[in-house]
């Protein structure tokens, strides 16, 4: 069977997969609908964080980015993971314990305030439509590439099926759903790594193997030691040693570490479980399943990088293999053949290098190129649509409950009924992907560019506000709304600054304590921190009523009565 | 559970969770980040330890905290008691009961 016919089989029957469960699982109430009953399992639950967090970028871009960066790499690697750790100790327990639908609903009655619930619901709305339009637009790209098919009918066709799944089954819906992608896309992931390892290394575990020694074949000697000397002589840098500044390195990790924990889908799938206990297990579950894609990537990243190195430099242009010209054709990769010898210089210094190669092919590409079967090569189409598809319906669900349940329920219009709430739900997300929809099809130039911004600002707004809001009972209304609106504003000003009006200025020189827009997240927060915290102080202590929540969120089994 | 208990309970969840994050910031930024270069020079099998720290092993170290942040917990749960009720807490839904919440 051809490529082709396998990721036919393998897209129409995970989409079918995915319907079923949809069909099977249908929303009846709004309980149902925002958190899917309050009923899923732990390990049901983390699997499905696992899916909703891990996206588009962290399937097909993350590895590629990695074999490109060298260690530097490892802000994605920890900041992605490590923002697990603030979420399960700091985060998720206690919102579980609160027991409301969405984050806007904490901060709005932990802050006793309908401005403090807007600027969530602004946040929120913000951050989520700025990921879905870049799954969106990754869907529509593996439509395009898998199937020749152009990219306006991949985005169509993932549009209707998140629409149809997330519409009908609200949370319930995608928490199945989500667990189904989980498996397709760790399966699809994992597969190609385990075979490529086995090929280079002997070794089938692709964690050991990028530590091991290569096969004669491959000419032997440690594989990252060989990376390093090939990179060092092409004019790279040395693979496993930092390029960029220390500071702006952990800058960057911290941002995506309280992003992380601030970014809104991640946090409201804590609320699907039934009690804190299960949230703090839950955790650790979607912790699991997601460090083995997360500590797969580092490991592709150095094999494909060695491959890529080992087959195309100072090789004869016309003898490439057949996945060079393939690949060639979708132009991810380009050769100039700037001295006319007809062989390919793969080098470091611009002025020479004649091949351009972009970073998603190291996961796309990695099964032709380790000469994998067709059905492995239709695997990774089908895991790539998953993780997509997966990480656009939790985006949604975000946008829809914010307008729903926070914006009309809880401000605007507070008399409406369950039946009227659940069809203004259904209603918000058949909007949200028609707008998904269209950016997938007509993609800002700025995506790449504005996931760094839903990062800083999940990290400098609701990151804080959330953490003090649980330890820190004196915090007050005046403190994190001034908090949030200075962390959000700062971060705001200073990437839209670098990226938008003056992006000639953005380098070292010019960055304030040589941290990129990447990392200014962080800085975001600590401001929003020292903000909140001296506003707090000149101002009136929070009514008795928000302190007695505070003091029962600590808790969590009982309900502790006022003192 | 009385007002002393639950402030106990509170400092005690506080202390761990402290600690914890001691240990999550040096697997990181520490070893990961601050430190990588030294650490270089110490290798186990292919890897440069700093390396491996980086790309590997706070990830790993992550997980480990995360697990015996639970067991802590679990623990602090039983000595105050607050574990049996702690797994049948019943969900709450504000919209369909609005007077619920904070009614504590």
């Amino acid at each position: 069977m051809s490529v082709q016919i396998w990721t036919y089989l393998f897209i129409f029957m995970s989409f079918g997969l995915y319907i079923a469960i949809a069909i099977w699982s249908k929303a009846g109430s709004t309980h149902d609908f925002y958190v899917a009953g309050g009923g899923v399992h732990p390990m049901t639950n983390g699997m499905a964080t696992a899916a909703d967090w891990m996206s588009a970028a962290s399937f097909i871009s993350m590895a590629g980015l990695i074999s490109f960066l060298g260690r530097d790499g490892t802000y994605y690697l920890m900041g992605w993971t490590g923002g697990y750790v603030l979420l399960a100790l700091m985060l998720a327990p206690y919102l579980r314990k609160f027991g409301k639908f969405t984050v806007p609903a904490f901060i709005g009655d932990r802050y006793y305030s309908q401005s403090a619930r807007l600027v969530a619901v602004f946040c929120a709305i913000i951050v989520s439509f700025v990921y879905v339009c870049g799954q969106m637009q990754g869907a529509g790209i593996v439509f395009s590439r898998f199937l020749e098919v152009d990219i306006t009918t991949g985005v169509v066709i993932g549009m209707a099926i998140v629409f149809f799944y997330a519409v009908l089954g609200g949370m319930k819906g995608v928490t199945y759903t989500q667990v189904a992608q989980y498996c397709v896309l760790i399966f699809a992931y994992m597969v190609p790594a385990i075979f490529i390892s086995m090929l280079m290394t002997g070794n089938p575990i692709p964690q050991l193997g990028f530590g091991s020694e290569l096969t004669p074949e491959f000419g032997g000697g440690y594989l990252l030691d060989r990376l390093d000397g090939i990179s060092e002589e092409l004019g790279f840098g040395t693979y496993t040693a930092g390029q960029k500044s220390t500071q702006d390195v952990f800058f960057i990790t911290a941002a995506l570490m309280f992003g992380t924990a601030g970014l809104p889908h991640v946090i409201i799938r804590f609320f699907t479980v039934p009690s804190v206990r299960d949230a703090r297990r839950s955790a650790g579950f979607a912790l699991v399943f997601i460090a083995i894609l997360y500590t797969t990537a580092p490991a592709i990243a150095a094999f494909s990088k060695t491959n890529l190195m080992n087959t195309v430099n100072d090789a004869e242009y016309a003898s490439m293999p057949a996945w060079f010209s393939t690949w060639e054709r979708t132009r991810l990769i380009s050769f100039d053949d700037k001295n006319g010898d007809g062989r390919i210089q793969y080098v470091g210094d611009p002025q020479r290098n004649e091949l351009t190669v972009n970073r998603d092919i190291m996961v796309l590409a990695n099964p032709e190129i380790a000469n994998l079967p067709g059905w492995v090569v239709a695997l990774v189409a089908a895991g790539a649509l998953a993780a997509a598809l997966s990480t656009a319906a939790g985006l949604l669900l975000v946008i829809s409950t914010s307008i729903s349940h926070d914006l009309l329920k809880r401000c605007l219009a507070p008399d409406i009924t369950e039946k009227q709430e659940l069809l203004y739900a259904r209603g918000a997300i058949f909007v949200a992907v028609l707008i998904a929809g269209y950016f997938g099809i007509n993609p800002p130039g700025f995506v790449a560019e504005v996931v760094a911004f839903a990062f800083g600002l999940a990290a400098a707004s609701f990151f804080p506000a959330i953490v003090l809001g649980i330890f820190y009972s004196r915090m007050n209304r005046q403190g994190a709304v001034a908090g949030m609106l200075t962390g959000f504003c700062f971060t705001a000003a200073y990437i839209i600054y670098f990226k938008f009006i003056n992006p000639a200025m953005s380098n070292a020189e010019h960055w304030w304590f040589g941290i990129s827009p990447e990392g200014i997240g962080t800085l975001g927060t600590l401001l929003n921190l020292v903000v909140a915290l001296s506003v707090c102080r000149m101002t009136a202590e929070p009514p008795q009523e928000v302190q007695t929540i505070v003091r029962n969120i600590r808790l969590p089994g009982e309900h502790l009565h006022g003192s | 559970m009385s007002d002393k208990n639950a402030h106990a309970y509170w400092r005690a969840n506080v202390r761990i969770v402290l600690t914890l994050l001691l240990v999550w910031f040096f697997i990181s930024f520490v070893c990961g980040i601050l430190l990588a270069d030294f650490l270089d020079q110490f290798r186990i099998g292919g890897f440069k330890l700093g390396f491996w720290m980086a790309q590997q092993g706070s990830i790993y170290g992550f997980i480990v905290l995360i697990y015996v942040y639970i067991r802590q917990m679990d623990k602090l749960d039983r000595k105050f008691d607050l574990d049996h009720r702690a797994s049948s807490q019943p969900s709450r839904d504000d919209s369909t009961n609005p007077d619920q919440e904070d009614q504590a």
